[in-house]
Order: C-alpha cells, then sequence, then structure tokens
C-alpha cells in the first residue's frame, strides 16, 4: 500500500507503522503514523465527538 | 488560553429571531416567500492557543488552523452537508429535544499542520459568519495526513446539536 508522506508517496513496507487512540466521555479518537528513520512522515487522525452539545429551553411562569 | 466546548449563546437569540436555517427549507421564510433556501454551516479548525467559548459570536480568522505546508486547509473550513431536517422528540409531557446533526462528516486530505489544535467552530456562513457551537477535542497534529471529524448518530441523545427542555 502506498502511504501519503512528506516525500511523497512511499510504499507502507519501507516505512515504520504506529498506531494509538484513545476515549473518553467527549470522543473517541484513533491515529496512525509512519516513521522513516526516525522521522514522522505522516500522521492522521480520525476524531468522533461523543458528548453532543445541548441548550436548554426554560419558560416561566405568568 | 484555552476553546470551551458550548453552544454559543447568540446562537440561542438568534433561533429566536430566525436566523439559522438547519437541513432542507420546508417553510417559505425570510428572503423568499417562495423560493426558500438553506444555510451553509461551515466546520472551522482553530489552535489550541484561541480561546472560542459561548461568547464567541461569529467566525473570525484569528488563531484557526493554517498549514504548516502544502494546502490542505483553506482558511473559512469545510462546508458541511445540511441534508439532514432537524427533528424533535418528546421525552415526558412537559419535555422534549429537538436536534440536528450534519449528514456527513468533515474531513481534511494531504493536511499538514505542526501547531496543535483541539477546537472546531460550527457556524452559518449564510447569515454573517454567525457562530452555532464550540467543539473541543484531544490536541492534534497533522503531517501529510487527513484529519476526519467523524459525526454522531443524528438521535435526540446523541445528534451534534440539540436544544432541550427538561
Amino acid at each position: 500500500m502506498l502511504v501519503n508522506t512528506t516525500y511523497g508517496e512511499m510504499d507502507e513496507n519501507l516505512l515504520e507503522k504506529k498506531e494509538g487512540g484513545f476515549e473518553d466521555d467527549n470522543e473517541k479518537t484513533t491515529w496512525v503514523e509512519y516513521w522513516l528513520d526516525n522521522e514522522l512522515v505522516h500522521r492522521s487522525a480520525h476524531v468522533t465527538l461523543k458528548a453532543p452539545l445541548e441548550a436548554v429551553g426554560e419558560i416561566q411562569e405568568f | 488560553m484555552a476553546n470551551t466546548q458550548s453552544v454559543c449563546t447568540s446562537f440561542l437569540a438568534e433561533v429566536m429571531q430566525g436566523y439559522h436555517q438547519f437541513g432542507q427549507p420546508s417553510l417559505t421564510s425570510r428572503t423568499s416567500l417562495t423560493s426558500p433556501t438553506n444555510d451553509t454551516f461551515k466546520l472551522a479548525l482553530f489552535f489550541s492557543s484561541a480561546t472560542l467559548n459561548a461568547s464567541t459570536t461569529a467566525y473570525s480568522s484569528t488563531n484557526e488552523v493554517t498549514n504548516t505546508s502544502g494546502s490542505g486547509y483553506t482558511a473559512g473550513g469545510y462546508t458541511l452537508t445540511n441534508a439532514n431536517t432537524p427533528a424533535s422528540t418528546n421525552t415526558s409531557t412537559t419535555a422534549g429535544t429537538g436536534y440536528w446533526t450534519p449528514s456527513a462528516s468533515a474531513s481534511w486530505t494531504s493536511l499538514t499542520v505542526g501547531t496543535a489544535f483541539n477546537c472546531a467552530l460550527m457556524y452559518n456562513s449564510t447569515q454573517g459568519n454567525r457562530a452555532v457551537a464550540v467543539y473541543t477535542f484531544a490536541d492534534q497534529t497533522i503531517t501529510a495526513g487527513t484529519f476526519t471529524l467523524t459525526m454522531p448518530t443524528n438521535a435526540a441523545a446523541t445528534a451534534l446539536l440539540r436544544l432541550a427542555t427538561t
């Protein structure tokens, strides 16, 4: 597979791949990095927002 | 200095004033009584050093993400797909929720941003760039890659934007 890097497209087999992520109440995030000789040449991230924002409506009694 | 997740306070008044048209128009309103159009909502990314919060009233390019190299990010942000019609559901005889979520995720490709960013502002570019809501996430940098913000399920409990009574 070809990976877009700071040096253009490179074969994935030439690169060191690191993956990670985390999850909390607000988001679920995953990321992938490709390294070439200890140099970061690609990093992508995927964030899914989990905590919807809510505005609360209220009324006042007469 | 920090971004704070919140519905923008100015948006609450603007809803009552009829400024924002989410989803496909289903009624005649505003500028045309015969050919209503829906608004364009955008999602702009901001560096972690910005201070967006509930008091943000409109989009500004101050502290907006810029490309470290390349042209993966365009000032003003990503145009959201505004096809979902807002919906509402009752949770009791006195409470309920109105909700809306963009109908597609936001994604930036061939992106390189070396400075940390952690915030997205949703705003109405049709109506004077009026702010809708500020969303935050953990600090990110992107190198020759893709940054994707996936939208939550468009439902009463999970939609991206909810107006509720309790």
